[in-house]
């Protein structure tokens, strides 16, 4: 066709990248690549390979290591020889190495970019703009952490050696984003890329040996999910961070229930789009575009649920069909291509078949008439609409350029459709309004909310989920702590397993006359001639004490055998009903940061005025010595939380765009505390203050050995107006409450002190919701040692960070 | 046959069935000529515009369309063929106007049209844009090109002239046989809201205007706020502008691709309410031939091809010619050309 001609016609024309240089790196590796362990390329134990395929037209582009038990062993044992050194780096030192890394990334841009999209499909405007610019950013921001860590994390320590496994959707972002704050906080790192994309990673690996990186502080194992598996199942791996499915996350929760790994997961997402009818209504069909059909639609947090106010719903469905008429689908080497190639036959399968589904639910789908590529695995933007929530792709994440579309009437309304979902990974609003904005924003079960825009990323934010989408952030100040762990938590001693009884935590002489006589030499005790009134405890339940569903009590007796009193026997419907009152108690969740504080403090009031009388029974249990310390202290640390309930700040991070960016400590929810044996009084108030603090409420099991402190702790709290149902007690045996309280799906989180089987089995029945878990890992805490056992470090693991994205300007 | 005309045919044809003349299509919606509706405040005070929005749009868009090769330079001659050449200075003569329209008339060399193949083309500029002084000389000059003579008028720059006298400066432009009037608004009746104001003053400019084409330049860098664009878009459009165009060429931002995203978005949703097409014309700061790709592309993805011809979309420009040219030239010989070897307007 001549120039005149392509002059009537005005069309594009083929604007391909050349992938030369790209080739010639595959070739120069004779396009057989192995593992990367220890700084050196190492065959595959098993010598075993699989393909690599370009998904836009189905041709190999090389044969990949297939790693086995005894290659993840082997990066293992290498990260782990690696890490003392590279933990005593001074953190200049370990800044420069990030430092060049973001160089180095710079320097070999486009060949990363060009590699990322022959192995992934995505676009190369997408691979070249925002993947890999992205990925330097990453290492710069870290880079800067490294420099900062010992002034802004004093007291903190690296996890040691971190597994990381990575989805393919944004392969090298993923790799950045896992191992840019492992390195910066001094961890080593064994990372498996995903089987279909694995090739970005392995160039890194060859950035890593340019930037003159220790041996074995960066290892590379590839493989399928056999060698995930074993990274997961390596006895010698501190923390897991994963990225990708919620089902495998859960398989990595599960499997990881008997260690002391952390674990950091950031899952599947079946996000809104809320479109209220005052938006630009033009630039919130961008906003999807940017959204549902940007990497094809294989984002974990795409904006797959299209939500519209119904007086534009009409409007904006039009304009959406107009703009999906012109987005451009082929060659993902071609600059002007907006929608490239799925990853693999095996997803397009899935997306074919889920938007079936979908139609056969009710769904009308409409797709523009664009004509696919012939060879290779693409699949055309789509539009569902009449979608209702019952329908399976309202549900379930396609991960494809599938969009689902529904309306609201209200506000309210459409908050309450944005959260009919188990997952909370991001959710987008749009309306020019900012009451109405950001009084959405503030409601939505999400980790990331973005206001007038979709899909910003940046390294100073935080990016993770609520709910089944995951746990841990990524990006910002919030996402460095999962690598980072109190020096004193991780040099702590392990806790010696107690059987029964208590043993007093604080040294005490044995006259204090509590062994051998039963406590009567109190002004407090009754008259000599009469018997003392029977004191009934009872459960706490939604502000009202309340007898236990099994009509049982349980005997609670001294560490040498006496009978201290009987404490009612809560089963599983007592946590039932216990989950139901702090579910419904809104109004503690509600309550502004002051009130709160402002009841915290009542509570150590009155708790000092009836501090003898609960010590003097206290110290049945725990010897006369501890039980007041135990009082004075529990005094001490609720005004402590009293004082941090409107102080614990978010932040507002700087990303490179014109817009504030909040990241604020949201409360997680509903909280099950299973309390500590050890300072029956303390350790519970320990746990459950912080949790109060934040805005939770709480279902808290007390010590197994001393649950009579019930009694004593409900008086307390309905003198001191916290509203009914913001916290309720149930006591009971830990092996019989465990399981109601773990396993149920409306409790937000988990923490178990009580021991070691019971912290294994939280972990293991906390997949069917996957509610964070939060145990002592097996070590000793010194519940008496304010600087351990109180302050920031429980703050953080009683909120989880939002991130509210708001661009500005006129 | 020459090319231009082919596609007059293929655009008639497909609207053979509508009654009237269509002169564009929308998404396969015939569009007659705008003859103005009434003002409609509602419209006017519902528009929305989210400044961050529109110009992450605009950046991405220059990101994700591009044209190579000969494709380029089928897009740089059509650039051409929208282009009002312009020149709009204190120094201007007679003999540097009669200069222009002679650069109008043959914008790029022979040898370099037969080098690209073109020559059927007959690639020529579409108007040459002057002050009213020189409209004569203009037409003059121009006699059977086909090129249209475009004089601003209204007070231009600043349009601050009494109402009477820009209306009747309007009418010697159009007697003295200019073919489109570029107008420019009274920026104040936007800041004041006075909307009845501003589509009054327009209203009397398109009656003066008679069977001359109206571009009604909105001053966008005086405006400053894209939302204050829109609205200046909206009711320009209802009184009856054949063109909208962004600003005058003396402001200090003039054409930026966040504004004319904002006016080809409004241009899109008058069409769609109405059934009329408007124009548009980005001027003032397009100095490359890449800038000229980008605008192209957008009216492309924005409005659809109808609005890559001269009839409904033009460039305001007095310097992108020569580097339009020098890019033909690498196109046609592989080597990067210098200015000098091209002949000046």
């Amino acid at each position: 066709m001549s120039i005149a001609e392509k002059f009537v016609t005005m069309e594009y024309g083929p604007a391909p990248e050349d992938p030369k240089e790209a080739m010639a790196w595959l070739d120069r590796h004779e396009r057989r690549f192995q593992h990367f362990i220890g700084g050196k390329w190492q065959a595959p134990a098993a010598g075993q390979y699989f393909d690599t395929v370009d998904p836009s037209n189905g041709e190999k582009l090389a044969s990949i290591a297939q790693g086995s038990a005894a290659d993840v062993d082997a990066a293992v044992k290498a990260a782990r020889a690696a890490s003392s050194a590279w933990r005593s780096l001074t953190p200049h030192a370990r800044a420069r190495y990030l430092y060049a890394l973001a160089r180095l990334v710079q320097k070999h841009s486009r060949l990363l970019a060009v590699l990322e999209t022959m192995d992934n499909g995505k676009p190369i405007r997408e691979s070249r703009d925002i993947d890999i610019p992205l990925v330097a950013r990453h290492f710069y921001y870290h880079a800067g952490w490294a420099q900062l860590l010992e002034q802004e994390f004093p007291e903190y320590v690296p996890c040691g050696v971190v597994g990381q496994i990575i989805p393919w959707n944004f392969p090298l972002l993923m790799l950045a984003w896992k191992i840019a704050p492992a390195l910066a906080t001094g961890n080593t790192v064994v990372l498996k890329p995903a089987e279909f994309t694995p090739l970005t990673a392995l160039a890194f690996a060859e950035l890593c040996q340019e930037a003159g990186l220790p041996a074995g502080v960066v290892n590379i194992v590839t493989g399928d999910g056999s060698t995930g598996e074993a990274l997961v199942k390596h006895p010698d791996v501190d923390k897991i961070a994963f990225t990708g499915s919620t089902e495998v996350g859960r398989a990595i929760r599960a499997a990881t229930a008997t260690s002391h790994k952390r674990l950091s997961l950031e899952l599947g997402g079946k996000s809104p789009f809320i479109v209220f009818e005052d938006a630009d209504l033009d630039s919130t069909v961008e906003g999807l575009v940017d959204g549902i059909w940007f990497n094809q639609g294989q984002v974990c947090c795409a904006g797959s649920r299209l939500l519209m106010q119904e007086s534009i719903a009409e409007a904006l469905i039009s304009k959406v069909q107009d703009r999906m008429s012109t987005l451009r689908i082929g060659a993902p080497l071609d600059k002007a291509i907006d929608i490239g190639a799925i990853v693999a036959r095996v997803q397009l399968d899935r997306i074919r078949k889920l938007v079936d589904q979908g139609v056969a639910d009710g769904a009308t789908c409409w797709q523009p008439q664009v004509a696919l590529p012939a060879r290779g695995f693409y699949y055309p933007p789509t539009l569902l609409s009449n979608v209702h929530p019952t329908s399976i792709v309202a549900q379930q994440e396609i991960f494809g350029p599938v969009l689902a579309a529904m309306t609201f009437r209200t506000p309210a309304e459409a908050v309450g459709l944005a959260n009919n979902t188990l997952y909370g990974l991001a959710a987008c609003v749009w309306s020019e309004s900012i009451n109405v904005a950001l009084h959405v924003a503030a409601q939505l079960k999400a980790g990331v909310v973005w206001v007038n825009c979709t899909n910003l990323f940046d390294a100073s934010c935080g990016f993770g989920g609520y709910r089944e989408s995951g746990y841990g952030r990524e990006g910002g100040r919030e996402g460095l702590l999962e690598y980072l762990e109190p020096a004193w938590f991780k040099n702590a001693r392990m806790r010696e397993e107690q059987v029964s009884g208590l043993r007093s935590q604080v040294s005490e002489k044995p006259e204090s006359g509590n062994t051998d006589e039963s406590g009567d030499s109190s002004d407090l005790s009754p008259a000599s001639d009469s018997p003392a009134i029977d004191r009934t405890v009872k459960l706490y339940i939604g502000g009202k004490q309340a007898r236990p569903d099994s009509g049982y009590s349980m005997e609670v007796r001294a560490s040498d055998g006496r009978l201290l009193g009987e404490a009612p026997l809560g089963n599983r419907k007592d946590i039932r009903n216990a989950v139901e009152a702090a579910r419904k108690a809104t109004a503690w969740a509600k309550a502004t940061a002051h009130n709160r504080a402002q009841v915290l403090y009542y509570c150590a009031e009155n708790l000092s005025q009836r501090r003898d009388e609960i010590a003097h029974r206290l110290a049945d249990a725990v010897g006369e010595k501890q039980a007041s310390t135990e009082v004075n202290l529990s005094i001490e640390r609720i005004f402590s939380y009293a004082a941090w309930a409107d102080k614990f700040d978010g932040a507002v991070h700087n990303p490179p765009f014109r817009n504030i960016a909040i990241a604020m400590n949201e409360a997680i929810g509903t909280v099950g505390i299973i309390c500590p044996r050890e300072a029956p009084l303390l350790g519970f108030l320990s746990l459950v203050m912080p949790t109060l603090a934040m805005g939770n409420t709480v279902i808290a099991v007390p010590s197994e050995a001393y649950p009579l402190i019930t009694g004593d702790l409900y008086q307390l709290f309905d003198t001191s107006d916290l509203p009914g149902g913001a916290l309720n007690i149930v006591t009971g045996y830990t092996s019989q409450l465990l399981k109601p309280l773990a396993e149920h799906d409306d409790v937000d989180a988990i923490w178990c002190f009580a021991n070691e089987a019971s912290a294994a089995a939280a972990k293991a029945m906390s997949v069917g919701n996957l509610k964070q878990v939060w145990t002592n890992e097996g070590r000793a805490i010194d519940w008496f040692n304010s600087k351990t056992a109180e302050g920031k470090w429980l703050l953080e693991h009683a909120t989880q960070v939002k991130n509210i994205w708001v661009p500005y300007g006129e | 046959m020459p090319a231009e005309h082919n596609e007059f045919g293929s655009v008639a044809n497909s609207v053979a069935n509508h009654a009237g003349t269509a002169i564009a299509i929308l998404n396969g919606q015939p569009l007659l000529p705008n003859k103005g509706i009434p003002l409609n405040l509602d419209w006017v005070r519902d528009v929305r515009v989210n400044t961050s929005a529109v110009e992450r749009r605009a950046q991405s868009q220059v990101a994700r369309r591009t044209v190579k090769k000969e494709w380029q330079a089928a897009w740089l001659l059509r650039a051409i063929s929208c282009m009002d050449l312009t020149t709009l200075s204190g120094d201007d003569t007679d003999e540097r106007v009669r200069r222009l329209c002679a650069k109008g008339r043959h914008p790029i060399e022979p040898e370099l049209e037969r080098k690209l193949g073109i020559e059927e083309l007959q690639i020529k500029v579409a108007a040459i844009c002057i002050y009213h002084t020189f409209v004569e000389t203009a037409v003059h000059a121009l006699e059977g090109s086909g090129i249209r003579v475009a004089a601003v008028s209204t007070g231009f720059p600043a349009g601050l002239s009494p109402l009477a006298e820009r209306v009747a400066e309007i009418r010697r432009s159009v007697e003295a046989g200019a073919h489109d009037i570029d107008v420019v608004i009274t920026r104040a009746h936007v800041f004041g809201g006075r909307w009845q104001a501003l589509y009054d003053e327009i209203a009397a400019f398109k009656q003066a205007c008679g069977p001359a084409h109206m571009k009604v330049i909105l001053g966008s860098g005086d405006l400053m706020t894209l939302r204050n664009v829109a609205r200046a878009s909206v009711v320009a459009m209802m009184a009856g502008a054949d063109f909208i165009k962004t600003s005058t060429g003396k402001e200090t931002t003039n054409a930026t691709l966040p504004v004319g995203l904002v006016m080809t978005r409004a241009i899109r949703e008058y069409a769609q309410q109405t059934g009329m097409a408007v124009g548009f014309k980005p001027a003032g700061g397009i100095r490359t031939a890449k800038q000229s790709l980008d605008w192209l592309a957008m009216m492309k993805e924005e409005l659809g091809d109808s609005w890559l011809r001269a009839e409904m979309f033009r460039f305001g420009a007095s310097s992108l010619l020569g580097d339009i040219e020098r890019q033909l030239e690498h196109q046609a010989t592989g080597r990067y050309s210098a200015e000098y070897r091209h002949p000046i307007a």
